[in-house]
């Protein structure tokens, strides 16, 4: 309930911070052979996203799937110059094959934004951030915001191959330093990855850590965080039924308290989808 | 201009729609102004904590849902102090949601949260009777009836019972709870279902059987609306699949005083104000001045003209 409180506090009764909205879609095309950029024209309520939140977004149509249900996405790039949000999905099932439709002068029907995002300390001097796949997705964002912040931000990006590396450009031209490992490579196992962040963190101390989209990198940052003594944060998925706290569909068992025993549930869409390391259970 | 207030009860609402319980939480104030609804029906609590059922809790089907929740709850006291609280800062009266174990537990859960700021009760009977062999109360009418009792007993609020459409016979539950003393019922809750994922065997909840809700369903729920309305003299609240001002008209015509929104708010978070103002919209077309007219007001075709055409 404190967190009821808080989301009120501050903002005027008339002001509505999430909007169902028709996005006008700019662009809809193909990164690889398994992803897709959908670009779409966005105004204040949407840019006002903040790293770690996302949209829920409906998927049209198509022949027999009607598509019931939004589907949670993650915002691959929040471009406030531009007046652009990027989304950055796998086209697997009947609502991402719908999405992957969408044609430039189509409208995306989405809600947002939603969730809790990443709360980065002020302090913050240098961010360690590692994606599996589309996992990087949902991290870009925060290498913008903590670069603002005036962290430094290193990048690892783990994928199959390097056909299937994504978002490079985005974190670099966001300022981080990218760093990838493939299978292809035998370098994104692992113990390659623990050496590799050990030996990084020994040159410059990394004080934040955030992940998203791999079981075994959550369970390595877990470890690691914890032995460095730095904060992390985790992005999870789930079904979803509402995204705004209603529905209590998209639960996943936490810790009640960081380190505890005891297990609760949790909304992924309204207490998350960023959550604590040290609340989150491996699965 | 068209005065949208309906009775139900004592109670006056605003206008006919309000959530259906389990599909409203605060996180809807982020989207629109919940001043603007008939009233606010909360998630059902009981008073023991539960965390409620393991996930997967949702399939998508054609046009409609399958949930499997359970009744994650955080008891009376949570509910009286953050709950109430928190939605008293809108203008429309809070109908709470309970459930229990046992019909005693029934009427002691509705006096902990007869507080200020509650307006009326609904009695969620869709759960287990632990002490009847687990059959659901709302499956049996002196169940139904005992529990409305030890629930008027207990307070002073208006109880409305909200029905288990996984009967044989709503009229006869529905007069059990008119009789055990309901302002008003909710008809209704919703239909247990089941799904199977081909690919891999498994169930699509993880609780094997839930609720289907949404518009595939709808017809079904009106059906059991239609019948429950001709049973009793209270007031009955529409609820099932409701998703456009059409479909709440619908409910009305059938002999429902006011409706309930649940599934169509996961998919549009507007959908609410979006009916109050497509119901306004369609009594101004139809000269209606009072929505409460609109009760019960469907057209039968003439028996004796029927019986006619069928023997020829």
């Amino acid at each position: 309930m404190q967190m009821m409180k808080d989301r009120m506090e501050g903002v005027p009764a008339c002001t509505f911070p999430v909007v169902e909205a028709p996005y006008p879609v700019i662009s809809n095309d193909w990164v690889n052979g398994e992803y897709k950029l959908l670009v779409v024209e966005a105004e204040a309520a949407g840019l006002a996203a903040r790293a770690g939140q996302f949209f829920h977004l409906a998927c049209p149509p198509e022949g027999e799937n009607d598509n019931f249900l939004r589907r949670p996405m993650s915002i691959h790039r929040i471009d406030r110059e531009r007046g652009q949000l990027h989304f950055l999905y796998k086209v697997q099932g009947n609502g991402t094959r719908a999405l992957a439709t969408l044609q430039p002068g189509d409208t995306l029907d989405a809600l947002g934004p939603v969730g809790q995002g990443f709360s980065l300390p002020a302090a913050t001097q240098h961010v360690l951030m590692v994606g599996r796949g589309v996992g990087l997705a949902t991290l870009a964002p925060l290498a913008q915001m903590a670069i603002a912040q005036g962290a430094k931000v290193t990048a690892v990006l783990s994928a199959r191959s390097q056909a299937l590396v994504m978002g490079r450009q985005v974190l670099e031209e966001a300022g981080a330093s990218v760093h990838v490992v493939t299978d292809d490579n035998s370098d994104s196992d692992v113990v390659s990855l623990e050496g590799f962040i050990r030996r990084l963190h020994a040159a410059s101390p990394v004080d934040f850590m955030a992940t998203c989209g791999s079981n075994r990198l959550l369970m390595l940052l877990q470890k690691l965080s914890e032995e460095f003594g730095a904060a992390g944060q985790v992005a999870l998925e789930q079904r979803m039924g509402c995204a705004l706290g209603m529905c209590i569909a998209c639960v996943r068992a936490f810790r009640k308290e960081p380190g505890a025993e005891a297990l609760t549930y949790r909304r992924v869409c309204w207490e998350g989808p960023v959550f604590d390391m040290r609340e989150t259970v491996a699965w | 201009m068209v005065d949208l207030s309906v009775r139900i009860g004592d109670l006056t609402l605003a206008n006919p729609v309000m959530s259906a319980s389990g599909t409203l939480s605060e996180g809807l104030g982020d989207v629109f102004d919940l001043s603007l609804l008939g009233a606010i029906v909360t998630k059902t609590i009981t008073d023991d904590l539960r965390e409620g059922n393991p996930p997967p809790r949702v399939a998508e089907l054609r046009n409609a849902t399958l949930f499997s929740i359970g009744i994650p709850s955080k008891g009376a006291a949570y509910f009286r102090e953050n709950t109430v609280p928190f939605y008293q800062r809108y203008n429309a009266p809070i109908v709470a949601s309970v459930s229990a174990n046992t019909i005693e537990e029934f009427g002691a859960l509705a006096a902990k949260i007869s507080v200020p700021g509650v307006a009326a009760i609904e009695a969620n009977v869709s759960c287990p009777n632990l002490k009847a062999d687990g059959m659901a109360f709302g499956m049996d009418a002196q169940a139904t009836r005992e529990v409305v009792q030890s629930m008027t007993a207990a307070t002073r609020l208006p109880i409305w019972v909200k029905l288990s459409p996984n009967v044989g016979n709503i009229a006869a539950i529905a007069r059990a709870a008119e009789e055990g003393g309901a302002s008003a019922l909710v008809v209704a809750n919703a239909l247990l279902a089941m799904a199977i994922d081909i690919e891999t065997r498994r169930p699509k909840v993880a609780n094997l059987m839930g609720g289907i809700t949404g518009p595939a369903v709808k017809p079904v729920l009106l059906r059991m609306a239609y019948q429950a309305a001709q049973a009793v003299q209270i007031p009955v609240i529409g609820c099932g699949g409701i998703s456009s001002a059409e479909d709440a008209i619908e409910y009305m015509l059938a002999g429902a005083s006011a409706v309930q929104v649940g599934t169509a708010s996961f998919v549009s978070p507007n959908i609410m104000p979006r009916i109050i103002k497509g119901i306004e919209a369609y009594c101004e077309r139809h000269g209606v001045s009072r929505i409460a007219d609109l009760t019960g007001t469907m057209r039968k075709f003439d028996a004796e003209a029927l019986a006619m055409r069928g023997s020829l």
